[in-house]
């Protein structure tokens, strides 16, 4: 699905603080399973989640996505080959304050510019699955944790992605909520969605229903 | 000088758009000598960011660039009052040299502009943008020609005392002075009228044929038919559309349409007029990149639609002015 | 297309919603900006509108109108003079005109008399203008005396009020009986004011004037094309001058619309970065930007102009009256006509929704190009 090969990326290049996130990646991310990726903080593993997820361009290396090439593309194709295939959910939610439920869900789909009232039906179908219909009209500021990540999933399918990458999608959880949270994962995953995280979160990592483990240390791929 | 508002905001305006371009410009050198697209260096990611931005203030300069055309014959049309034998815009840009001049530079960097926003629109739909050096160097030899304007536009509105005695459209456009626009003005209706229309039909033909086929030869030929159509257009408003609007047989002027004792008619010729001659040339000039690869999908689709544009405001164009001919109670052929 | 429509339409949508999030602060930019409107489009209309009426009073005034002076001072016509100029070609009719000004020490105004040519008034009756219907409280019927130059008291019964469709014109005039003007004024039998020609070919009105300087060395042709002329740059240099004055805040409107548009809210920028990571493309978000500026743009234009018509029209300009009193003490008062120009409104559009956009591009352009994986390293 997605391959890496000896992926570099720096900041602040050519500054006398110059540093590189990644020192030389070669990873590939099969089709269709739950690969996690792991380490300690500062290992670079959200650097290679916005890579993976083309939030970012590598400084040297190649992206190739289903075989094509994709690492030197301009932001705007990455942009769009982003909103077509992949979903994300942060770590602090990131939902929009102010705005009800449903409008948050439907907002990554503004710019393909689809109708107004298909993306109304597809988010509430979308929150329906996972128990939030009722809470479609509330504001996300007044929605528990759990429940803004829920509105956060559900903002991640709306472009039905084929792939979903989560960074660090439990910390912000208590137990509880984090088996939930992998219980509605496991529910994608068997629904043949390509699923990439990171955390450090054992209860996560350790799961069943991840199938491969990355661990990352100092940029590096030290254990696959 | 004459110091009023118009003026002042006319010479705001053009003394903005300069200012933006200038301080604009060393960014477009970076872009012209450090582009490099397969690179993810933090610079290449700079520099693709600043094609965001100049593109936004082309296409800002552009809409600046339309309104203060209006704006310039505007306030040339009310400023006629205080010369004496200027009856209108005309009279009021024919107070020194550099009036109409002026005005024609403004309506070549208004195609210039357009065109620029193509070749931009074409580029950036192209994955590993093809054209980028092309466009900031273009944008760097348009600066001296927005400095130009500004300085004609200045030395026209220094220039102008009231009192002068000018001319106005009557006699600039009437058919004794020796002049272009008289010369246009004096052409006979019939003949006017043939060439008006024969060149509305052929441009409309092949644009409409570059539509369907989107080749190489429809392109540069519906290209062309759209600058020819220009030209015989504006010919024939000069030398009868504007008689029949006027219903008078020898007031030839492409101004005083635009004003409100005419119904500001005009704006309903100019707007398509413009548009079709814009979007026609762009559509010819953008087939010169038609042998890019990254373009060969591109280049094709974008000029067809452009000459769909064209021909579809053609169309209009010419039936507006058809309506205008034929409501009017003025005679000029039997 | 329809998906370019449809998009849009989301764009504003998101954008109506976030401005309405974020009330106080825009609530705050649509103020000044609809002040800095209020203030340019109440000097643009009253100017206009000044403007408008002097050619109203001017289109119905002949072509030349011929003066007479003696030591370079304006003095009366006698008997003979006019038939001295005889026949000149272009000009259609002569006629001689009387018409002075009068002090009302009553209500400290000046008021027009004059004896119509083309209008009956019986004896002892007169004509009033608006102006003398409110400040004295006229109405027909009633009978009103003055108190003439020579000390005698001359009363008049009041037939009839001035229509208001031009007060300029008509708001300070009162119309009499020519025995009735001659009485009150003691003119010589035989003498007028001055003299009006009218002249039907434009083009013929230099010459003729040039020739009554010949024919009469001691006359002054008044052209009225050099009047209209005279009065309207200096209705445009007023005007200028204003605008020059006001340019300061045109400037200052300017750092603070670029002051706001730069200084974005940790909240606001948070939401930028949201939106391009889940899929928002720079073009987008400053296309949303765009909408946003031209939503308020429309706005406090609508706003602004809107209160400046009713502030000239309506409430006689009290805010300016101190500034502009150059102008308003040429007559009593007086009420104008409302007018709107389109080129007015071209040039108020550039004087403040141009720099508005100039000024905003660049924090725009600098907010939309947030790198799309910033909120996954906050």
């Amino acid at each position: 699905m997605l391959e890496l090969t000896q992926i570099r990326k720096a900041f602040n290049q050519g500054k006398h603080n110059e540093y590189w996130a990644l020192a030389g990646i070669d990873l590939a991310i099969p089709e269709k399973q739950v690969t996690a990726l792991r380490g300690p903080s500062g290992s670079g593993k959200t650097t290679l989640l916005t890579i993976l997820g083309c939030l970012a361009r590598p400084t040297e290396g190649r992206v190739r996505l289903k075989g094509e090439d994709i690492s030197g593309l301009p932001e705007r194709f990455l942009t769009e080959i982003r909103r077509q295939t992949f979903g994300f959910i942060f770590q602090q939610f990131n939902l929009i304050r102010g705005l009800s439920a449903i409008e948050n869900v439907v907002l990554p789909a503004y710019p393909t510019g689809r109708p107004r009232k298909e993306l109304l039906e597809k988010a509430e179908a979308l929150l329906a699955d996972v128990n939030l219909g009722h809470r479609r009209e509330a504001k996300v500021e007044w929605l528990s944790g759990g429940e803004q990540q829920r509105v956060a999933i559900c903002r991640a399918l709306i472009n039905d992605p084929e792939v979903l990458i989560a960074d660090e999608p439990t910390a912000n959880l208590d137990t509880r909520l984090a088996g939930e949270f992998l219980g509605i994962l496991e529910g994608l995953a068997d629904k043949g969605r390509t699923i990439i995280l990171t955390s450090h979160d054992p209860m996560v990592v350790e799961s069943e229903i991840v199938n491969f483990i990355v661990t990352l240390r100092d940029g590096k791929i030290v254990e696959q | 000088m004459i110091f009023q508002p118009a003026i002042i905001a006319l010479l705001l305006a053009a003394s903005l758009s300069l200012l933006m371009l200038i301080i604009a410009s060393p960014f477009a050198m970076q872009v012209i000598r450090h582009w490099d697209i397969t690179s993810g260096s933090e610079r290449q990611l700079k520099l693709e960011r600043l094609t965001y931005l100049f593109s936004t203030l082309v296409a800002f300069v552009c809409l600046v660039q339309i309104l203060s055309a209006l704006l310039f014959v505007f306030n040339a049309d009310k400023m006629s009052v205080m010369f004496v034998g200027a009856m209108c815009a005309v009279g009021a840009l024919n107070v020194n040299e550099f009036g109409f001049p002026a005005l024609y530079l403004q309506l070549a960097l208004f195609f210039l502009a357009t065109l620029w926003l193509a070749i931009n629109h074409a580029d950036s739909q192209a994955r590993d943008y093809p054209l980028v050096k092309l466009k900031y160097a273009l944008l760097l030899a348009a600066i001296p020609l927005f400095a130009l304007s500004l300085g004609l536009q200045l030395q026209y509105f220094l220039g102008l005392k009231a009192d002068v005695i000018t001319s106005c459209c009557g006699s600039l456009f009437s058919s004794d002075a020796p002049t272009l626009a008289s010369e246009v003005s004096a052409l006979e209706p019939k003949p006017a009228l043939l060439m008006f229309y024969g060149s509305l039909i052929v441009a409309i033909t092949l644009s409409g044929w570059h539509w369907r086929d989107k080749g190489n030869l429809s392109g540069y030929a519906s290209g062309l038919g759209a600058l020819a159509a220009f030209v015989a257009s504006i010919a024939g408003i000069l030398a009868f559309v504007s008689l029949y609007i006027y219903e008078h047989p020898h007031h030839h002027c492409p101004f005083c349409i635009l004003k409100p004792e005419y119904d500001y008619q005009g704006y309903w010729l100019y707007l398509p007029l413009f548009a079709a001659a814009a979007a026609g040339m762009s559509a010819g000039v953008l087939r010169v990149f038609a042998n890019r690869p990254s373009l060969a999908q591109v280049v094709p689709a974008l000029t067809g639609r452009l000459a769909g544009i064209a021909a579809i405001s053609y169309v209009l164009f010419a039936l507006i002015a058809s309506l205008m001919i034929w409501q009017s109670n003025l005679i000029l052929l039997d | 297309m329809k998906i370019w429509i449809e998009k849009q339409k989301h764009l504003i949508d998101f954008t109506l919603a976030s401005l309405a999030r974020r009330k106080g602060k825009n609530l705050g930019l649509l103020f000044i900006y609809g002040l800095l409107v209020f203030v340019l489009a109440s000097v643009a209309l009253y100017t206009h509108a000044l403007r408008t009426e002097a050619q109203k009073v001017l289109a119905g005034t002949p072509e030349i109108v011929l003066q007479r002076l003696v030591a370079g001072r304006h003095d009366l016509i006698p008997p003979g003079y006019i038939e001295k100029i005889g026949r000149i070609r272009g000009v259609q009719k002569k006629e001689g005109r009387l018409w002075g000004y009068y002090y009302d020490s009553v209500v400290k105004a000046n008021y027009t008399f004059m004896a119509p040519r083309n209008m009956q008034v019986a004896r002892g009756e007169i004509i009033v203008g608006p102006a003398l219907e409110r400040s004295r409280g006229l109405a027909a019927g009633n009978g009103i005396s003055f108190r003439s130059y020579s000390g005698e008291l001359h009363t008049f019964i009041v037939a009839d009020v001035l229509p208001q469709t031009s007060e300029l014109v008509s708001a300070d005039l009162v119309l009499m009986h020519e025995e009735d003007f001659r009485a009150f004024f003691k003119y010589p039998e035989g003498h007028v004011t001055d003299v009006a020609l009218s002249v039907a070919n434009p083009q013929e009105i230099k010459n003729v004037a040039l020739k009554l300087m010949d024919a009469l060395p001691d006359s002054r042709p008044i052209l009225r094309d050099e009047v209209l002329r005279t009065y309207a740059s200096v209705f445009d240099w007023r005007e200028g001058i204003m605008l020059a004055l006001l340019s300061a805040a045109i400037l200052a409107f300017g750092i603070f619309a670029w002051e706001k548009a730069a200084g974005l809210s940790a909240e606001e920028k948070r939401e930028i970065g949201i939106l391009k990571a889940i899929g928002w493309e720079t073009g987008d978000v400053i296309k949303m930007k765009f909408w946003e500026g031209l939503l308020i743009s429309l706005l406090a234009f609508l706003l602004g102009y809107i209160a400046a018509y009713l502030h000239v029209f309506h409430f006689g300009s009290i805010l300016f009256e101190p500034v502009l009193k150059g102008w308003a003490v040429l007559y009593p008062s007086f009420t104008l006509t409302p007018h709107i120009d389109g080129l007015q409104v071209a040039t108020l559009f550039f004087f403040t929704v141009f720099p508005y956009t100039a000024a905003v591009l660049v924090p725009i352009w600098r907010a939309a190009t947030t790198d799309p994986d910033t909120v996954m390293r906050g």
